[in-house]
Order: C-alpha cells, then structure tokens, then sequence
C-alpha cells in the first residue's frame, strides 16, 4: 500500500512525448510550412534588426539577388542561371548521398569526394589533353573523376564493412585530406609563381569543357544546361535505383538491420562498400560536372561546403527524390537572396548564413510536430 | 640529420606548438564531454567561431566602444577586460550549445544534420558580425584590440624570464594555455574517478541502461553538451586572443574545429591524453614553418594530422580494445519510449 501512496505522488510531467502513426500528407506539410513560416518572420525580423529593411523589401532584394534584375529575359539572365546550376549541383550531391543515408551509412566525406572528382577532371584536362580530342576527352573526364569519388569513398567503406571503424569520422578526415591534395596541386601547377591558384585550364583552346553553347538558343549564352542536364539524369536514375533494383532493396534491408540482411542471404560487407562506391562515384562526377561545366579550373573552394550542405538537403528531403529538389532550391534561392540583402546594406556576405541556420533550425525542430504528438497532463485525448 | 633536429626544435617551435595547440586542446575536452554523453557535436566548429567573436566583442564594448570610460574611468584595467572578453565568449558559446541541445535532445532532431547547420550558422555569425561590427557599432572601427590582445598574453613575471630556455617553454604563455590544462585534467579525473563522470559514460554507452538505473539521461545530456561548448568556446578565443592577437579576420580560425574534432579521435576520448595530443598536433600545424621544403610540401605537411587521425581511427577499430572505442552509443538518438 505504501507503495501506492509513493506512486501517487511522483508528477506526471506537464507534457509527454510519444511517438504517432504516418500523418497525412497535407497535415505533415502543413506542420512544416508552418515551421518554414515562423522562421521566414524571424528572418525578417532579423534583417530588420541589422539592416532596417522592410519586409516588401526584403523579399524584393531575396527576388533579385536570386532570380536578377531582367525578368522579361528570364532565360538569358545570368543571376538566374548561377541560382539554377548552384540548385542542380547540390542536388546532385544529395543525390549522391541517397543510398548511403538509406543504409545508414553516414558519408560526410561529399565534400572531399567532390574536390577529388573535380582535381582527377583537372589532372585528365591538363596532361591527357594533347593526346585525346574533344568528345572523348570529357568522356575520359568523366568516367575517372567519378572513379576517384568511388575510390575516395570506399576506402572508409571498406574498412565499414570489414572492422566497423566508424564512417561519420572516417569520412569527415577524408575531407581535410582531399582539401590539402587539391592545395597541394594548386601550388605545384599554380599559374603565376606565388598565387596558389590554378587559373582557367585550356583557356584558349578550350578542351575538355562542357560546350555552353548547347541549347544556347533556349538557355542564352550563360546558361549551364549540361549540368542541369546531367543531374536531371542522375536524378532519375537514382529514382529507379532505389525504388526498382535489386539494389536499392539490399540498401533498406541493410539499413533497417544488418541481421535481417544476414538472414535474407545478402552480403552485408557487399553491399556497404558497393554503395558507399556509388555514393562516391556521383560525388566525383557533380565535381568533374563543377569543373568541366563551370568553373574549369579547381581549388579548395570548388566544393564549396556542397558536401556538407547536401547532409541537410538529404536529410530534411526525406531521401525523396522531389522533396529534395525543393529543399536544395529552398536553401540556394535563400543563400542567393540573403548575399545580395547584405551588399545591399553594406554588411558582411555572411549574413546569408546566419539566416539560412535560423531557417534550418525550425525546420528541424518542426520534425518533432511530425513525428511525435505531445500529451499534456490531463489531456482528455490521450487514451486515443 | 643532426642539423635538421636542432633547426626544426627550437624553444621557437615550442612555443608556436603550444600556442597553436591549446586552441585544439579546449575544443577536443569539449567534445570529448560531449561525445561522452552519446552526442556527436559536429557544431563544434561552429561553437568555437562564436566563442570566438562572443569575446572578441565583450572586449571590443570594452576597448572601443566607451565600456572603459564607463567601467574603469578611461584606464585600461586587465582584469576587466579579460573577464569581460570571457564573458562574452562564455554567453556565445552556451547559445550556441542551447540551440544543439535543445534542437537534439528535447525536439530529437538528429545530431549530425543539426551539427552541420550549427557549423554553417556559428561560422556565419561570427564572420557576419567581424566583418559588419564597423558599421553596427557607435565605435565604427573594425575589430582589432591592441590592449586586449597584449593582455592575454601576458606572463607571469618571474618564471618567464628568470629561467631560461625552461621558463620560455613552460611558463611564457597566456592564461588560458594554463586554463585549457586545468580544464581537461579536471575532466580527465572527473570522467574517470567520480560517480559524475562514471553515470555520464554510462548515458553515453547506453543511455536505456544508464536510464533503467534511475540517472536522468536528459539533464546529464543537456549538462554535457552545455559545458562541452562553452569549454569548446573558449578555444576560439584562446585562438583569437593568444595566437592572433586580438584582430578579427574573416574566417580567422580556418579549420581549428574540424582538427579539434580529429583530435578527439586521436586521443581516444581521454581529455589528459589530449594534452600531449594537442601540442603534437601543433607542431604538426606549425612544422611547415620550420622545414625548408617549399610552400607545395608545406601543404602536405599540413595534411599530416588529419592523416595520422584516420591511421589511429582504423588502428583502434582493428584491434578492438574496449576501453579505446567510441562510446557506443554515440550519434545515436535516445528516446524511452522506443523500447
């Protein structure tokens, strides 16, 4: 009976968490359009805070620095077109970062994937392109920079699957290491003695770039349509991947439980470095996609924190193809907008940063409201 | 082969790794706290940008912005400075700490995801703040404490310079150098020796048994977290204070975090291990400096650490030693009604 009494007397918390069934479909958005909301009037106020703009306005300046000043033109503008190809290739890195994450294999090593794919592209451009023409040439390009993402990638996978060393961190130092191999080659080959830098390869003859003038008569003359083109591709093939082929199925078994897969005859060892490998080989190819289709010339910003950035694309898109397609525009048109908020008020670029994080955040902490429901102390509907 | 050693370690060279190394030191106990209590902080990067430019600012109100009139009638006092530099990093830092826990632990958000935009965030603000403080401020000057930055490095008198190449190596540095060691032999005794530490690796290992226990798995994770950052916060601005000298420049820490975090790893989650580490991954990070092998082999040079952190990473998972793995249930989510 005493037992009772102590029972009794032990608070029930004021609120209590528990996990809920799958909500429909419109309320889990509303939940999270209304997070997205709630954080849109902190941005604001924010911007207000530092720069005394107006709320009109400051959409006005996200509008222009992300989508330019022309709208009559909207396909010959380049502002727009930088937005577009920024979209594409973080979407291609979150593409890339699908299987892995569905495995629960956590490869924070996009960015150091990439830097290797991009160098490789560098490497092939500057010694092979005297032997190898044109269409060949970018073909090569890109069949090794995507080898040299898998390469990259599967050395943590590997040992993931032979003596469980830990991913995240394994990953994570592979970064640094590729950062420092791409300096180091910025120094060897750099263009005028003390630079550092690279400079635009085969700037006059111009091999082994993607050619801009495809479907120049659609997309103007700064349009990046191989890229969007090519992750377009991706995207699709990854669709298929994971919905319809053998191996997309072995990467969610894997991932729910490597016992089930042990059972089910799948060889779990197989299967963490085969898709780790593919998880890499995309990361080398958005690189060799960054360097042969933009920039033609590589350095340790070439990544550009892609890598990391896409973990959160990846993630708040569910690892759903759509979902993260709008994620990566959400995040991009939102960078774009903020940079140019802050030139225009003469603060530091940075800013766009800080309101990004403010519009991740909520977004994360909506996920709560998603997947959980909070019951509150003498709650009549709890028992449901 | 003599000549190289006696070019290369110099007192010089001691003292540049000591003072490059320290900044490591805060922000490997930090996380060493925090991994300790199963959460992987990737915003540790973050955390030491904003603990960075929290101090950088508590000293510039004091330095620039009328603080000095205002607190010490128009004398630059040390004490107060420091103190008000310390504060400002502090309250930063636990900001910065708050939005992980909260994020991790109350709205279960997952760590990495949220570790990574609280990198992007910490790095923003600090370098939104450093580079706009000119035009937010009364003081319309850039961030750059003569006075401050002098007063972190100060000494103590008598052992410094009366001592000869031993008090230049051991006792000519600043007082967070003396800080950063008191502070992870503290943790380094209270993770291993006191019933503290014993429950918070035991949260860490696996928090259903720590739980089942009766140890509020919550309160040990929010303190572990909020303590980690702050120590973790206070290597920026050893960083900022004792290394640059009191001047804010964009990005001024590089990639400090991501090397604190690498020496978590190389130590093997011991904080007074992290000592040694920290002042070997110093040299590792000055030694380009005082080898003659050109600035393309300075940049490998600079790979070193990193590389040496991926070979004890695949050392320690080969053999298998159970007192030298993560804590086991580190980055993973914990929620008691999953059971």
């Amino acid at each position: 009976m005493s037992n009772n009494a102590e029972t009794k007397k032990v608070k029930e918390p004021l609120i209590r968490i528990a996990a809920r069934d799958p909500l429909p479909f419109w309320k889990s958005w509303g939940i999270r359009i209304i997070a997205f909301l709630l954080a849109f009037v902190v941005y604001v106020l924010v911007v207000y805070a530092f720069t005394e703009l107006t709320p009109v306005e400051t959409f006005k300046y996200i509008f222009k620095g992300a989508f330019g000043t022309t709208p009559k033109r909207l396909f010959g503008e380049i502002t727009l077109w930088k937005t577009i190809r920024d979209i594409m290739l973080l979407f291609g890195v979150a593409l890339a970062l699908t299987p892995a994450f569905k495995m629960r294999y956590w490869n924070i090593g996009g960015e150091g994937q990439i830097l290797i794919g991009g160098l490789m592209s560098i490497i092939i451009m500057r010694c092979v392109s005297p032997y190898i023409q044109d269409p060949w040439l970018i073909v090569v390009m890109a069949v090794c920079s995507a080898l040299a993402g898998a390469i990259w990638s599967a050395i943590p996978g590997i040992f993931k699957a032979t003596h469980n060393t830990n991913e995240t961190l394994f990953t994570l130092m592979m970064n640094y290491i590729a950062i420092q191999l791409v300096a180091f080659i910025n120094i060897v080959w750099e263009k005028k003695k003390g630079s550092g830098t690279l400079g635009m390869i085969n700037a006059d003859t111009q091999q082994g770039w993607l050619p801009q003038e495809f479907m120049s008569k659609i997309v103007g003359d700064d349009g990046y349509a191989f890229i969007v083109l090519f992750v377009v591709l991706i995207a699709v093939f990854m669709f298929f991947y994971m919905k319809r082929s053998k191996h997309g199925y072995e990467i969610s078994v894997v991932g729910d439980s490597h016992n089930t897969a042990r059972y089910a005859g799948i060889s779990v060892k197989q299967v963490i470095i085969r898709t780790a490998a593919i998880s890499g080989a995309i990361c080398g190819f958005i690189g060799f996609l960054i360097v042969s289709g933009s920039s033609h010339t590589v350095s340790v910003d070439t990544a550009n924190s892609r890598g990391f950035t896409a973990i959160i694309v990846a993630w708040l898109g569910k690892l759903n193809v759509f979902y993260m397609l709008l994620v990566s525009a959400m995040l991009v048109i939102l960078n774009n907008g903020a940079s140019e908020l802050a030139s225009k008020a003469g603060l530091n670029i940075s800013l766009s940063d800080v309101l990004t994080g403010v519009v991740l955040f909520f977004i994360l902490a909506s996920e709560l409201f998603v997947n959980y429901k909070l019951i509150f102390r003498h709650s009549k509907r709890e028992e449901a | 082969m003599f000549d190289f050693f006696s070019s290369v370690f110099t007192t010089h060279f001691v003292r540049a790794a000591v003072i490059k190394g320290i900044p490591l030191l805060y922000g490997a106990t930090g996380e060493i706290i925090t991994e300790k209590s199963g959460h992987l902080n990737l915003g540790i990067p973050g955390i030491m940008y904003m603990g960075a430019i929290g101090g950088l600012l508590g000293a510039y109100l004091y330095e620039k912005c009328g603080g000095m009139a205002l607190l010490t009638g128009g004398n630059f006092v040390v004490p107060v400075a420091m103190v008000l530099a310390i504060l400002g990093c502090i309250l930063f830092s636990l900001f910065g700490g708050l939005i992980y826990s909260v994020l991790t632990i109350t709205f279960r958000a997952n760590q990495n995801v949220t570790g990574l935009a609280l990198t992007t965030f910490g790095m923003g603000l600090a370098n939104f703040l450093g580079g706009s403080v000119s035009k937010l401020t009364v003081a319309k000057v850039s961030i750059a404490l003569t006075y401050t930055g002098k007063a972190f490095k100060l000494n103590i008198p008598f052992l410094s310079d009366k001592l000869g190449v031993f008090g230049e190596i051991f006792f000519s540095y600043g007082l967070m150098t003396y800080l950063a060691i008191a502070i992870a032999l503290i943790a380094a005794y209270i993770l291993k020796r006191t019933r503290v530490g014993l429950s918070l690796r035991a949260v860490g290992e696996n928090p259903a048994a720590a739980d089942a226990a009766g140890i509020n798995v919550t309160k040990y994770k929010y303190t572990a977290i909020l303590i980690g950052s702050v120590i973790a916060g206070m290597g920026g601005l050893a960083y900022v204070m004792e290394y640059i000298g009191g001047v804010w420049q964009n990005s001024v820490l590089g990639d400090t975090g991501w090397l604190a975090i690498a020496l978590v790893i190389f130590v093997l989650w011991k904080p007074a291990n992290a000592i040694l580490g920290s002042l070997l991954f110093g040299a590792l990070c000055v030694l380009f400096n005082y080898v003659n092998v050109g600035p393309a082999m300075q940049e490998i040079i600079k790979m070193l650490p990193y590389v040496v952190t991926v070979v004890i990473l695949v050392i320690s998972s080969l053999r298998k030693k159970r007192e030298n793995q993560p804590p086991q249930a580190l980055g993973l989510p914990y929620f008691r009604e999953d059971r």
